[in-house]
């Protein structure tokens, strides 16, 4: 059974902070880590690793050089083979571009039954990497898989919903993305990390991977950043003015509503 | 297009590196050198004092003959034979920006699923100048596939110029994949919406930091402005898609205004002719199951509603519960309160407890010790409900209630759901 | 000269500080408040490889560079003494004996589950009378043709009782001093052998100190660890490589604390500003965070020595030196700045300047490096 796995590598957004002051994005000191959902989609893959030991599991990401210390730690954690699709043409690609770069990559690796990418990165939240990446690849998804199952090449998946889930049937290969509650990632193992630092991690170039360029890349996206700002400070608190519990309430209740917070 | 520096005029102060958000500036030689991770945001522009950073425009020659593209349109999700709310929020949004188009472009409703006709007056009722229905068995329930095929099918023959999705857990999944097969753009969760350069310009000297002396109002520019938070809400982008179409968007449910309910509104209705095979279907939907919300955790809930001392004894933590259950939160407390062996230890949020970071944050009857700031105050928006006015919670909140919290708390409860 | 971290080293403080921040931070202050060894979590670092890590992998150990192990303890340690010591404890006084001195045999059968973490590791030789005194042993191995049969106690044993695999020092020939004192490898379960008084202590509350009990325990023969009269040296050397593991702890202790003072200060405000913007409390900070890095500069010298097969016994008594001192001095502070707040048990700088003071006194006091350092001044 071979298995790929996108990850991406993303600044932890948690340690982000704004500047009080001038209102911009303090970025310094804030450390690279491997994308939450990513680590539950390869999270998954290992587990069925552990079942059955001879499946073969590759993690793929795009990104800069630097990218590579993300897969080492994939590595550490059991991953079987890493490649890094890095190449100034690659560069400022939007979900479609990127999705076509990936596609490429995925192409040159040869055979898979199962794709399994996280649901959004936590640097740009747009959930769509693995929708288009499969659309690239004409393969069936699942978005949102919170529980997976397998037996004699039939998937069994709940994908979550906002109000319970579905139970969704495919057979592979499919590309199939994951949430948190799917499982829970498992640490990187010391042995790991001593073969981890001196695995040799593949490094693919834009012609590596045959890729067209007009279809990867800043010029060659569809979509583009116009503009980009900070939301403005948050102002003072309030205090609700009112004679009555009602008065209170409906003031605080209103201004909500208006500011579109519930 | 691209970030270029221009290297006579930087000075290798480094502000522009620190200002990037995505690390995509590095010094070589002394002087500012953009990578691969530029995704020009141009957060470095207005970083640089020395005005050596500039974005090349290049007037890129898109592969589609842009006024082919008419009309705005919307995915109006139905589950199990109900609109969803943000179907008919998004109806009043692409209303608005229809008009901001032109008076002769539509908004238009696209409805798919098994059995339909029910709704079609409803989207009416709420704006649609237009009906797209797809009907047939085999889109009874969602797919991917399904729904996928019929709708691009439909786009590539009536060309839209703007798709609107809302960002639903089927939104999401559906929208991508169009877009992807149609090779044009999309935006994912947007949370504001513009066509006209002017209101755009407005929403940003009203609600951002952004300096927008250089914009002209009257630029003419017609292509959708689509913001949304980015990098973990830190940020907000404006994305564009100017020279492909049609233009795609998915919208964040709850953001958006619907149009006021006018009953015996009417529109014109076309049906579109599914064309599917059950060859087409790679997924099978073996059931659909309804849960009831599971309990989240403290530290992954999106509003909190905590008590303290205020409470009085243990029973003031009904009133608590009911408040969660109202808003739909989760229910918190301070060390006073599960000190005083009125609810487990597990609600407690603060240095010794669980530290939380909800959308809202609800301290009723809590004064604000130290202990007990350490684990809420980065909560996006605090509201304190206390009798004392002097307490120290009131220093952190965003909206200070001063009252008795067995009269207020009702209060919020009868008014939360009222339209 | 190189002061860079390797990919490994860098890995393995990430992935340790990952686990301490998500598995042991959140029960520190209930093991602390209940004297209870951390079972589950121990199982776990044993899952991960590191109950084994500075042994090679053909013994099931995880083939790690000395440098990589302390960091792991001092990561620990930032977050819970307890756990610090217990990896400590194990690898360094029991695993390491076992893989130095051990015959081929005692290696194939102890290590792999020592190594592996399936079994917990201890060291015995402490006792009522003979505590820095080392050589005042009173616990005596007859030689019974075809076992040994102990007699006698030991006390403050890390791991008393929980441990499965002891090695314990005793007289075999009392006429003759150091030399004869001879190391053995004891089984929980061997007859005879049994856990006395569990110890009530101060700090490092969740690992567990207790007294053993040999009453005609009787020791397969083979179980003798290394020459016969040649104990002493076994435990002087391993105490050798278990001073930089308490090192590493005393220091892991005074950089959780420090970083706890840091945020504390960020936050608490007096006279209407935080307590970083008074200079007076600054400097002092300023201050330790010197004393921290000088003594981690020492202790990491220290490791690399060891790690190059170079003498390190000064070394490592040096940096044990200053990393418990530096643990005391900087713990003592945070409580200081965090005032009230810090004497109560919301905040974790009480529990941690509890946990400090163990490591001036285990594994050899602060006086007994002195002696070990002086003594090499003036040799």
């Amino acid at each position: 059974m071979k298995i790929i796995v996108c990850v991406k590598q993303v600044p932890d957004t948690n340690e982000v902070k704004i500047d009080p002051v001038k209102g911009t994005l303090i970025r310094e000191g804030v450390p690279s880590i491997l994308n939450h959902d990513d680590a539950n989609a390869l999270e998954e893959a290992l587990k069925i690793k552990d079942e059955n030991p001879d499946t073969h599991i590759t993690v793929i990401t795009m990104g800069p050089p630097q990218a590579k210390e993300m897969l080492q730690e994939c590595i550490a954690m059991g991953a079987d083979d890493a490649v890094l699709l890095s190449d100034r043409a690659l560069g400022g690609s939007d979900t479609w571009a990127t999705s076509n770069a990936l596609a490429a990559g995925i192409r040159k690796l040869g055979e898979y039954d199962i794709i399994f990418t996280g649901r959004q990165a936590i640097d740009g939240d747009t959930a769509q990497v693995g929708p288009q990446l499969a659309e690239k690849l004409k393969l069936p998804q699942v978005t949102y898989v919170r529980e997976f199952a397998m037996d004699e090449g039939m998937i069994t998946v709940k994908r979550a919903l906002e109000n319970g889930y579905e139970v969704l049937k495919l057979k592979t290969p499919c590309v199939l993305t994951a949430i948190k509650e799917l499982n829970c990632p498992r640490y990187m193992s010391v042995r790991g990390i001593y073969k981890a630092a001196k695995f040799d991690i593949k490094v693919w170039n834009a012609a590596d991977i045959g890729v067209d360029l007009a279809k990867v890349g800043l010029d060659a996206s569809p979509t583009n950043v116009y503009k980009s700002f900070t939301p403005a400070k948050k102002g003072k608190g309030v205090i609700v003015e009112g004679d009555t519990a009602k008065e209170i309430a409906d003031g605080f209740i209103s201004d909500l509503k208006k500011k579109h917070i519930i | 297009m691209a970030i270029q520096v221009i290297k006579e005029k930087c000075k290798g102060c480094t502000l522009c590196v620190k200002a990037c958000p995505f690390n995509a500036i590095e010094m070589i030689d002394r002087l500012a050198v953009i990578n691969e991770k530029c995704t020009v945001c141009n957060q470095c522009i207005p970083a640089c004092k020395f005005d050596a950073i500039i974005k090349t425009e290049e007037t890129k020659k898109g592969p589609v003959d842009l006024s082919a593209y008419k009309d705005v349109w919307v995915f109006t999700e139905q589950r199990e034979g109900k609109l969803m709310n943000v179907a008919l929020e998004l109806l009043g949004e692409g209303h608005r920006i229809s008009r901001e188009i032109g008076s002769d472009t539509k908004v238009c409703a696209v409805l798919v699923g098994g059995n339909v006709d029910h709704l079609i007056d409803e989207l009416y009722a709420y704006g649609a100048d237009l009906v797209y229905v797809a009907s047939d068995p085999l889109l009874e329930r969602y797919t991917t596939d399904g729904y996928a095929k019929v709708i691009t099918d439909s786009i590539k023959e009536y060309k839209p110029e703007i798709v609107l999705f809302g960002a639903t857990h089927i939104g999401r999944d559906l929208a991508p994949r169009i877009a992807a097969r149609l090779d044009t753009g999309l935006t994912a969760d947007c949370t504001r919406l513009d066509v006209n350069t002017g209101n755009y310009i407005d929403y940003l000297d009203q609600y951002t930091t952004m300096n927008t002396k250089d914009m002209d109002r009257n630029d003419g520019n017609k292509n959708l402005k689509q913001t949304r938070p980015a990098f973990g809400g830190n940020l907000m982008a404006t994305i564009v898609c100017p020279t492909h179409r049609p233009q795609m968007s998915t919208v964040r449910p709850g953001v958006m205004d619907k149009l006021e309910k006018m009953q015996g509104r009417k529109g014109a209705r076309v049906d579109l002719k599914p064309d599917l095979k059950q060859d087409d279907f790679f997924v099978e939907v073996v059931e659909v199951v309804k849960a009831a919300k599971q309990m989240v955790s403290l530290t992954e809930a999106q509003i909190v509603c905590s008590g303290g001392r205020g409470l009085g004894d243990a029973s003031g933590f009904e009133l608590i519960k009911k408040l969660a259950s109202a808003v739909g939160g989760v229910v918190g407390a301070s060390r006073a309160a599960v000190d005083s062996g009125w609810i487990d230890h597990c609600h407690q949020v603060g240095q010794t407890g669980t530290t939380v970071k909800p959308k809202i944050y609800f301290a009723c009857g809590i004064s604000g010790a130290i202990q007990h700031l350490a684990g809420m105050q980065t909560s996006d928006i605090i509201v304190a409900i206390n009798k004392n006015p002097e307490a120290p919670i009131f220093e952190v909140a965003d909206y200070g209630l001063v009252g008795d919290l067995f009269k207020i708390i009702p209060e919020i409860i009868t008014q939360w759901d009222k339209e | 000269m190189d002061f860079n971290l390797t990919r490994e080293q860098q890995m393995i403080k990430k992935m340790i500080k990952e686990f301490a921040a998500a598995e042991v931070a959140p029960i520190a202050e209930y093991l602390d408040a209940e004297a209870e060894f951390p079972k589950e979590t121990v199982a776990k670092l044993g899952e991960l490889g590191v109950m084994g890590m500075p042994f090679p992998e053909e013994y099931g150990g995880a083939g790690a560079d000395y440098i990589a192990y302390i960091m792991a303890v001092e990561e620990l340690s930032k977050v819970c003494a307890s756990h610090g010591v217990i990896v400590q404890t194990h690898n360094a006084l029991c695993c390491w004996p076992i893989f130095t001195y051990g015959t081929e045999e005692q290696k194939r059968k102890y290590l792999p589950d020592l190594l592996s973490g399936k079994k917990l590791g201890a060291f015995g030789l402490t006792e009522p009378n003979a505590g820095t005194d080392a050589a005042m042993q009173q616990t005596k191995a007859e030689d019974k043709g075809d076992h040994w049969l102990i007699n006698g106690s030991k006390i403050f044993i890390s791991g008393g009782g929980i441990a499965e695999v002891y090695v314990i020092m005793a007289m075999t020939d009392k006429s003759k001093g150091t030399k004869g004192i001879s190391a053995f490898i004891v089984e929980k379960g061997m007859p005879g052998f049994s856990r006395g008084k569990k110890e009530n202590k101060m700090g490092i509350r969740g690992s567990i100190a207790a007294e053993l009990v040999f009453e005609d325990c009787i020791v397969p023969k083979e179980n003798l660890l290394g020459e016969l009269g040649k104990g002493f040296k076994v435990a002087m050397t391993s105490l050798d490589v278990g001073r930089l593991g308490i090192a590493a702890q005393a220091l892991g202790i005074a950089q959780g604390a420090f970083d706890q003072t840091v945020a504390y200060m960020k936050q608490r405000k007096q006279f209407g500003k935080t307590l970083d913007k008074f200079q007076a409390l600054a400097f002092e900070m300023a201050d330790m965070k010197t004393r921290i890095d000088s003594s981690r500069l020492l202790l990491y010298y220290a490791c690399n020595r060891r790690q190059k097969g170079l003498p390190s016994t000064v070394e490592a008594a040096q940096a044990k030196l200053a990393c418990s001192e530096t643990a005391m001095y900087v713990t003592t502070k945070a409580v200081q700045f965090h005032g009230g707040y810090g004497y109560i048990k919301d905040y974790p700088v009480e529990r941690m300047m509890r946990d400090a003071k163990i490591t001036e006194i285990y594994e050899g006091t602060s006086e007994v490096m002195k002696m070990v350092i002086s003594g090499d001044i003036f040799k």
